[in-house]
């Protein structure tokens, strides 16, 4: 079954990319359509199995290489964060795929666009069930391969060919960190394999990096970087995580995210917002292991991602480009994912990146019915009002703002899909720091700022595309008109899951059926100990646990299993029912089933403060009441604010001057670079005495050769002549010198 | 000589006998047949030159011994050059008869010709003695002379026949001075004698050993005695072009391996200087020569001329291996150039035959059939693996990096490379250019012969049932000179 999920996709881009020709653009539009619902049907499954009813496993297909001591095989390993993983992927994915049936009607490549998306599918699935750092990097290159295709995909455009070669670049820088990363990972364990490295953390098992010369516990190896003695666990996490910076856009990496939007709209929802760019949170979430021994680490993608998250609604205010304010959103919402990993709260990341899925995918889409209805316009300046003429789209686009925004009453079972992800990850940065974890409580306050910019920017959006007078042509507004069922239906699948992902899955995502769903795939410390480093970690403290890790892992380890027995339905039953009040949640002291098994309780009651659950609430309905007096009320206030708001406001409409800084910094000086060793060493000294000097000379002597011959009959005669004479002379001097 | 011996020399040379009275025959019957029965005589020399093959294969034992008081000798070199002279001859008897009727040239005296030069060369690769050395020369190079300006109507090819006769008689004097020379100073011009007699080398025999070298580097067309080649290449009918880009060569440099193991093995330091500064002369000449030309007939007389600086590098190591080495690359670019020059007597539009590169261009579109022969090929002799030309320049180079000959190895290496430029230039108009006017359909036989020497030389193919047993063959028929 796994194969299957992972390989048709494959199968789909590879018929529909090598045989385009004979088969023509429907035929694999469908092929590839098909292949992928037939996936996601079987992940919807592979969830079901997996996370409800505990049958992990891991598929070992064959072995990619074995070099010695380092090997890496293709392998399938699907635990609960893989299927969530699945699911997401392949859901989006086939939502996308059908979406583009109706969005690329017109284009004459469909069938290259849907090989790449099926490829990029594959990919990106390769990337989550690999059991190894390996086959990880090879589906980390391979989305980015298919994000440069896609992004490219109108390669006659510059614009798009610069987007794309912009994104892949940037990739590049984080990939180096990343492939650094799997070195220092194989430098310390001599392994790739998560299971080898994660088993050695998580026991602090005697490890011997190369070149040392005894054995050391895990968390106390050391590797040389820099010609500094490094913590290998902090180094290998800080370098995963530039990896994740690169994949996922986050400060200083994201430069290349609002350009990829040159790709089609369902690019950008599959790839850019659903999928790829949350490759980076999985990676951390799925190095848990590393990340929860390695606290400076953490605290390193806690800051980032805090500051990606306010950094990118701040600019998302400024944006004029429909797709452009919804990649800085993406860009705000994966900071928020990654914060809540920095502080420990991975079920919390991954359950947004879950919904998230739904509604930026459902902004996405919606947004492309737009843009498709206006014949390709993107501009919001030039939109309004439409609402009348597309009131699906609009109604549409609207749940999606809800679900992003996090419109929900707290301590009620009442919101969208947004309000529980995001609400969570917010406590759970307040918990951290109010246990002493700085940052986290850094990444609490700058939570709720960018709340409430992502409730302005996006109330924003909605005004200036939908509501007062239309500023385009005329004759577009009057052809204006609903996407097609082939594009409608999708959004509504979207919009249901973007109204309902939240309350169903917050049981077991983050309330009480989350040690059943997680299992082994997350991994928490879980330290007493005064030990410093571990305090400074928000991690064991939002957890707020304790028990002493070793010997008690067993017991834990007992009670999973407990779980995945019996237990584990009445406990999803129970999550989906009572418990999937966030509220309700925090106050549950300690889980039933762990009571009765006299085990530790594991999820802790968290008693977040009343102003704490209640500040995202009003921060949103502050951002709406500012978007509607800014923008819903009167057309052009907000357009005077932005031509009176001065530096400020060129300052975030330029984001930040990010891409100025680096086209000085690094585009014009490596350019600068490559012109002097270009212009200077190789075509100045290489290639001038080189090659090129040597083709040169050859021609030249070539045309005097040729010249010699001169048709002459007596210069023939007499070159054959002083050939004789030479020889004969050399010899006879030759001869008496011997 | 009584008649036993005459009976028993005349047995050894029955190919020579065959031909000699096959052209009688034939130029009777041409005559009184006239140039209607062109093709019939034709196909008729093809056939006797087979046989003359056939019998120096079948009929005449290849141990044969000596004849003629001893100035003819069969043995396994003389049988092994033999028959694939026959061969080459024929394949460019076989390639001429299309183009001669096209180009109304269609007369009996052509097949006769190539008969009798077919018959010198035979007597080159089998002449023990300075005598019937120069017999075999002038027979076959007076047969050429003529074939070269058969054209006669044809300016250039005139001009082509008179140059080629003139330098020619002054190639073959200096022979024969040298000649004279050798026979002053060792009192003999029979090579046994000779090599017995050059025990003390002396002045005057260095200075005729000089002299009958730079008189066979003029039949090989080595540098520097390679000005008459491409005017002759150019000017001479193709299929004559063809003739002479591979059987003579191959008879001559025969010729040349037997005239210095044989009679002059005392004096190998001497001949290996000067062949090394031939063999190295060529290479250049023929490397750099070829870069500037637009005529492919021109360019194939470069080429030839370097291919026989690289068959040259062997000889010069002066061992078994050495000739080895010298008649596996030979055998390799008789069969190579063959087929060249069969895809240049297929270039051909409605007017009429076209020489110049550039006419090439586009022909993997119109031809891919002969275009793919010809990249091959093209391939081949530029050296390129796994193609039987790498082999050759293979074999060729390592006899002379054993003997130490490090810096003639890496010349040669060096010239390779220049001249790969050329023939990848051909593929690159082949396969990438546009074609301005498309060629006209290929006459058969040049397709089967492009196509089989493809063949040959796609070593994939032959390698494993002729590999061993080749090269076997080949160092028996080396070893008759030691």
């Amino acid at each position: 079954m796994y194969e299957a999920i992972v390989f048709s996709p494959l199968a789909g881009a590879v018929v529909a990319g090598l045989f385009r020709k004979p088969l023509g653009p429907k035929p694999a539009m469908y092929l590839t359509t098909a292949l992928l619902f037939v996936s996601a049907l079987l992940s919807l499954f592979a969830l079901y199995d997996v996370a409800f009813r505990g049958h992990e496993v891991t598929l070992q297909l064959f072995t990619w290489f074995a070099v010695g001591d380092f090997s890496a095989d293709w392998a399938l390993r699907i635990d609960t964060l893989t299927a969530v993983m699945l699911v997401v992927v392949t859901g989006v994915s086939s939502l996308v795929h059908l979406y583009s049936i109706g969005y690329m009607d017109h284009d004459p490549d469909q069938a290259r666009f849907f090989s790449y998306l099926s490829l990029f599918t594959f990919a990106m699935l390769m990337l989550v069930t690999s059991d190894n750092f390996m086959q990880l990097f090879f589906g980390w290159e391979g989305v980015g391969l298919a994000s440069y295709l896609l992004i490219g995909f109108w390669y006659k455009k510059p614009s798009a060919n610069a987007a794309a070669v912009k994104a892949f670049v940037t990739n590049r820088v984080g990939d180096f960190g990343f492939a650094l990363g799997i070195m220092a990972i194989y430098f310390t364990f001599g392994s790739v394999e998560f299971d080898v490295v994660f088993d050695a953390i998580a026991a602090n098992a005697p490890v011997t990096p190369f070149g040392a010369e005894a054995a050391v516990p895990a968390r106390d190896a050391v590797v040389p970087f820099l010609n500094w003695n490094v913590n290998a666990i902090e180094l290998s996490a800080v370098l995963l995580f530039i990896g994740a910076m690169g994949k996922s856009a986050q400060f200083f990496l994201h430069v290349w995210l609002p350009d990829a939007m040159e790709g089609p709209t369902p690019v950008s929802a599959l790839i850019h917002a659903a999928t790829m760019v949350t490759a980076g949170v999985f990676l951390v979430v799925r190095c848990s292991p590393i990340y929860e021994h390695a606290p400076y680490a953490a605290m390193f993608v806690t800051a980032i991602g805090a500051v990606t998250a306010l950094y990118a609604a701040t600019v998302g205010l400024a944006q004029n480009d429909i797709k452009r304010v919804i990649a800085y959103s993406t860009c705000s919402q994966l900071g928020y994912m990654f914060f809540a990993a920095g502080v420990g709260a991975y079920g919390a990341a991954m359950f947004h990146l879950f919904t998230h899925a739904f509604f930026k995918a459902l902004l996405f889409l919606g947004s492309g019915a737009v843009i498709h209805a206006l014949h390709d316009e993107q501009d919001m300046r030039k939109m309004g009002g439409v609402w009348k003429k597309m009131p699906w789209t609009w109604g549409l686009m609207i749940v999606g703002t809800l679900a992003l925004t996090g419109v929900g009453i707290p301590g009620t079972p009442i919101g969208f899909a947004g309000f529980f992800s995001k609400d969570r990850i917010i406590e759970d940065a307040f918990l951290a720091g109010e246990a002493g974890l700085d940052v986290g409580m850094l990444a609490f306050w700058m939570g709720v700022i960018a709340a409430f910019l992502t409730s302005f920017y996006s109330w924003r959006l909605i005004f200036m595309t939908f509501h007062g007078t239309f500023k385009g042509p005329a004759s577009d507004f009057d052809h204006a008109h609903d996407a097609p069922w082939v594009m409608r239906g999708p959004l509504v699948v979207l919009a249901l899951g973007a109204v309902f992902a939240g309350v169903l899955f917050y049981g077991p995502f983050v309330g009480k059926g989350q040690e059943g769903f997680w299992r082994e795939s997350v991994y928490v410390a879980y330290e007493d100990h005064g030990d410093a480093a571990a305090t400074d970690h928000g991690a064991a403290v939002a957890h707020d646990v304790s028990e002493t890790e070793t010997e008690d892992a067993a017991a834990i380890d007992d009670a999973a299993d407990a779980l995945e027995g019996a237990a584990a339905p009445a406990a999803v039953d129970a999550a989906e029912t009572d418990a999937a009040v966030p509220d309700a949640a925090h106050a549950v002291v300690a889980d039933a089933a762990h009571a009765a098994d006299g085990g530790p309780p594991r999820y802790v009651e968290h008693h977040v403060p009343d102003w704490v659950l209640w500040a995202p609430f009003w921060v949103t309905l502050a951002g709406f009441v500012f978007a509607v007096l800014f923008y819903g009320l009167r057309e052009g206030v907000g357009a005077a604010i932005a031509a009176r708001g001065g530096p400020l406001h060129s300052f975030l409409f330029n984001k930040w001057y990010f891409d100025e800084i680096y086209d000085f910094i690094f585009v014009r000086g490596a350019r600068g670079l490559g012109d002097l060793f270009w212009k200077g060493g190789d075509q100045g000294t290489i290639d001038r005495f080189g090659p090129d000097g040597v083709a040169a000379a050859t021609l030249l002597s070539g045309k005097r050769v040729a010249k010699s011959q001169t048709g002459y009959l007596y210069h023939y005669a007499f070159v054959m002549l002083i050939g004789v004479a030479a020889f004969a002379t050399f010899l006879l001097f030759s001869a008496r010198g011997g | 000589m009584d008649v036993a011996t005459l009976t028993a020399s005349l047995q050894l040379a029955a190919p020579e006998v065959m031909l000699a009275v096959g052209a009688m025959a034939l130029l009777m019957f041409g005559v009184f047949a006239g140039d209607r029965a062109a093709m019939l005589v034709n196909a008729a020399a093809t056939l006797l030159v087979l046989a003359a093959g056939a019998a120096a294969l079948f009929y005449v034992p290849a141990d044969g011994g000596e004849a003629f008081s001893g100035s003819f000798v069969v043995d396994p070199l003389a049988t092994y050059a033999k028959v694939l002279i026959a061969a080459m001859a024929a394949a460019a008897l076989v390639l001429s008869s299309t183009y001669l009727q096209n180009e109304k040239l269609a007369k009996c005296e052509y097949p006769v010709l190539v008969v009798l030069a077919v018959l010198g060369m035979m007597m080159m690769v089998s002449s023990r003695d300075l005598i019937a050395l120069y017999i075999g020369i002038e027979l076959q190079s007076l047969a050429l002379y003529v074939l070269a300006a058969f054209n006669r109507d044809s300016l250039r090819a005139s001009e082509a026949g008179l140059k080629y006769f003139v330098l020619g008689a002054l190639s073959s004097g200096l022979l024969l001075y040298g000649a004279s020379l050798i026979y002053g100073f060792a009192g003999s011009t029979q090579f046994t004698e000779i090599a017995i007699a050059s025990g003390e080398p002396s002045i005057g025999l260095i200075f005729g050993l000089v002299f009958l070298l730079s008189g066979l580097a003029f039949k090989i067309s080595a540098a520097p005695f390679h000005m008459w080649t491409p005017d002759v290449y150019e000017g001479a009918p193709t299929p004559v072009t063809a003739l002479f880009a591979a059987a003579p060569k191959l008879a001559a440099i025969v010729l040349i391996a037997r005239t210095l193991f044989e009679p002059f093995p005392v004096l190998s330091d001497e001949w290996r200087q000067v062949l090394m500064a031939i063999s190295a002369l060529s290479m250049g000449v023929g490397a750099f020569g070829a870069l500037a030309q637009t005529n492919i007939k021109r360019l194939m007389a470069y080429s030839s001329i370097a291919n026989m600086g690289f068959a040259l590098v062997p000889l010069c190591a002066g061992t078994l291996k050495g000739v080895e080495g010298m008649l596996i690359y030979m055998t390799i670019y008789v069969v190579t150039t063959t087929g060249i020059f069969a895809c240049i007597l297929a270039m051909r539009r409605r007017e009429g035959m076209v020489e110049e590169i550039s006419d090439l261009a586009g022909l993997s579109k119109t031809h891919p059939g002969l275009a793919t022969a010809l990249t091959v090929l093209l391939f081949s002799i530029a050296g390129v693996p796994p193609l039987a030309g790498f082999f050759g320049k293979l074999y060729a180079f390592i006899p002379a990096i054993e003997a130490g000959l490090y810096w003639l190895a890496v010349f040669g290496f060096l010239m390779t490379v220049v001249a790969a430029f050329y023939y990848l230039r051909l593929i690159k108009l082949i396969w990438f250019d546009e074609a301005e006017q498309p060629l006209i359909a290929a006459p058969r036989e040049a397709n089967l012969i492009a196509a089989g020497s493809a063949l040959v030389v796609f070593p994939i193919l032959i390698l494993p049932f002729a590999a061993g047993p080749g090269l076997e063959l080949i160092s028996y028929a080396a070893g008759s000179l030691f």
